[in-house]
């Protein structure tokens, strides 16, 4: 037992600085506060997402009838994301703006959105769509503080407002700090929440089967650990007969 | 019932039906001190079905094209009934056969599994694992994202620096001078057909090879010495049932940490499903950082551990090549008096426990970016690894063995 231990405290020893330095000199990222059990932030997160990043982006995994998973009605699908007439509910989620078109405007084609909550973080999401400043060096007027040089301009600058990027020198570190210098319609506070909806929204959608997957997983496991307590009685009962 | 039992007759007299679940299940004896250690033989069995059949309905779905890989496995995980199930199942079964597998072997490196007589047994079971790690490597191209892309990309070229055939067999691998939909073709063909058709084969071959010799059991000690009059060990059960049912035992404990990951936590934090392959296969953007599955790290580490000599990274794909064929020779470096652990003296439980230490300790820098201070701890590491194997001969003979019961014992 005490080899294990030891062994144990060594490998602690190898991998822990090795996770402590993985983040590095990146852009502190906030805590998203995802809640998929909140079908009323989902389904806001599903219309800020139609609205706004549907304009160029687009989803083209994921299905407009998906989202009765959230709660949604057919009519409400509909009518609340502006469907134009004539889409099927079964179709996905494509973008409004034309690939190529956009890839003339913003340098890159826009990324499909269906998967992105997986390959990055939703706290990545999170801090992102809260990360953009001012900067007049580029060509779109503005960076992102988690991802340097971004193509995307800040969408949403009419609800968060302007910010631009203080670098402060504390006992010979460099902090970075995003200050707001020009209000929009919505306070932090406010602008923030509308932030974590859409990023709940984005989660759903990169794995819609995570709504059951939880559930299913319980009842899973309840049945499992009442095959073990039986499938132990068994074998109880048959090793009777032998003497170790 | 007559009825029933007249069929087995009429079965029994042209196919040895009843022979063979004796020889095999019903008087098989096993040694009845198995411990722990003995779960992951059966569990293996049980991983290997449960690829097999989930992986049936993954191909019945996914498409085995570039352009069209990465969407049809979003297709499974969205518009497939129970898709998003089935291919959990299938990835996490991926990792836990190697989780399964690598206890399996450890459980023979303790109690000396692989010592005479069973020597074919163990390098049968060897050729299992090179198979297994071919069978993740191709089918982690298929889901066609930027680890499955990059990370094949990095292990063809490694053939690619074998002197003088290198380029050539690097192309015959690919189809194609980059990896491409030829390429992905004819990994699914591999994945799905050609690799588990022989793992099936020589998984048949690694149990009746142990049903000719017998298990081992913790104590390192022959069952057959002692026999009944009948010829029966007198230290060993009927495989079924007290075995059955104790492998079930098992079987339902394996399940309940299966399903736990698979429900719960399927990614396990970007070791079983990497973040960056839900990116689509890009072959024009290199990622930052590129790191195998977590199984293979351990001997990625070493590659990446031995400096390129003359320009090449020949020398540390060679020692990657020997740190995994390595095994194949235990059953001659081991020159100790008694085959377990629990016989055996403090140096071989010092160095299997640094062996332990190292494989880890390579496994956790292989999932890394190669920095100065990580190379030389994987140096390090990489020595001891290898001292263990080079050095058995001489400190298995000098160690000082305790004398072995006569008959197995429990604790």
């Amino acid at each position: 037992m005490n080899a294990i231990k030891k062994l144990w405290m060594l490998v602690l020893l190898i991998a822990v600085p090795a996770v402590a330095t993985a983040g590095g000199a990146e852009f502190h990222l906030d805590k998203a506060p995802v809640d998929l059990e909140d079908k009323v932030s989902l389904q806001r997160g599903a219309k800020l997402f139609t609205s706004y990043c549907l304009s160029c982006h687009s989803a083209s995994y994921m299905r407009y009838n998906r989202l009765m998973d959230i709660g949604m009605s057919e009519e409400q699908i509909k009518k609340d994301l502006l469907l134009p007439e004539g889409t099927k509910l079964g179709s996905t989620m494509q973008a409004a703006m034309d690939k190529e078109a956009a890839q003339q405007v913003y340098g890159v084609a826009p990324m499909d959105l269906s998967v992105i909550a997986r390959s990055r973080t939703p706290d990545w999401l999170y801090t992102y769509m809260r990360g953009f400043y001012v900067d007049s060096s580029r060509p779109s007027g503005w960076n992102n503080a988690v991802f340097p040089s971004v193509a995307m301009p800040h969408i949403l600058a009419e609800l968060q407002g302007e910010q631009t990027l203080e670098v402060e020198r504390y006992e010979g570190h460099e902090i970075s700090k995003l200050v707001l210098t020009k209000p929009g319609s919505m306070g932090v506070a406010e602008y923030d929440a509308t932030i974590a909806d859409l990023v709940n929204y984005l989660v759903f959608m990169s794995e819609p089967a995570k709504l059951v997957r939880y559930k299913l997983g319980f009842i899973v496991l309840g049945f499992l650990f009442v095959l073990l307590i039986l499938v132990y009685a068994l074998k109880k009962e048959i090793w009777k007969d032998i003497q170790p | 019932m007559k009825l029933l039992h007249k069929l087995l007759g009429w079965v029994d007299a042209r196919f040895p039906l009843t022979a063979t679940w004796k020889a095999h299940v019903s008087e098989y004896y096993a040694p009845k001190n198995f411990n722990f250690w003995y779960f992951f033989g059966s569990l293996a069995l049980l991983v290997l079905v449960i690829q097999i059949a989930s992986g049936i309905f993954l191909t019945m779905n996914y498409k085995p094209d570039a352009l069209f890989a990465f969407a049809s496995v979003e297709y499974i995980m969205r518009d497939v009934q129970w898709g998003w199930l089935l291919r959990y199942i299938h990835s996490t079964g991926a990792s836990m056969f190697f989780v399964v597998v690598y206890l399996h072997m450890f459980r023979g490196l303790m109690y000396g599994s692989f010592r005479k007589p069973r020597e074919l047994l163990w390098i049968i079971g060897m050729i299992i694992y090179l198979m297994l790690m071919a069978e993740a490597f191709m089918g982690y191209l298929l889901p066609w994202g930027q680890m499955s892309f990059w990370g094949a990309q990095v292990i063809v070229n490694l053939f690619s620096s074998v002197p003088f055939i290198g380029p050539d067999l690097a192309l015959l691998i690919r189809g194609d001078f980059v990896i491409s939909d030829v390429t992905l073709n004819r990994f699914f063909a591999l994945h799905v057909i050609a690799i588990p058709l022989v793992l099936v084969l020589i998984v048949v071959a690694h149990l009746v090879a142990l049903h000719e010799v017998g298990s081992n059991n913790p104590d390192g000690i022959e069952i057959k010495k002692h026999k009944d009059a009948k010829g029966k060990p007198l230290d060993g059960i009927p495989f079924h049932p007290y075995y059955t049912v104790k492998d079930g035992v098992g079987v339902v404990g394996f399940l309940i940490i299966f399903c736990a990951i698979i429900f719960f936590a399927p990614d396990m934090g970007g070791y079983f499903l990497e973040d960056n392959n839900f990116i689509p296969a890009n072959p024009m953007k290199t990622p930052e950082h590129i790191a195998p599955v977590w199984y293979f790290t351990p001997y990625y580490a070493i590659l990446r551990a031995v400096p390129p000599m003359f320009g090449s990274q020949f020398p540390g794909v060679v020692a990657m090549g020997v740190a995994t064929m390595a095994f194949f020779f235990l059953p001659w470096l081991d020159r100790g008096k008694v085959k377990s652990i629990r016989y055996r003296g403090p140096i071989y439980k010092i160095f299997l426990t640094l062996f332990v230490i190292s494989f880890i300790g390579l496994g956790t820098l292989g999932l890394l970016p190669a920095t100065p201070v990580y190379t030389l701890i994987a140096r390090v590491l990489a020595v001891v690894y290898f001292a263990f194997f080079l050095l058995m001969p001489w400190y298995t003979r000098i160690d000082k063995c305790k004398p072995e019961p006569d008959r197995v014992t429990s604790r």
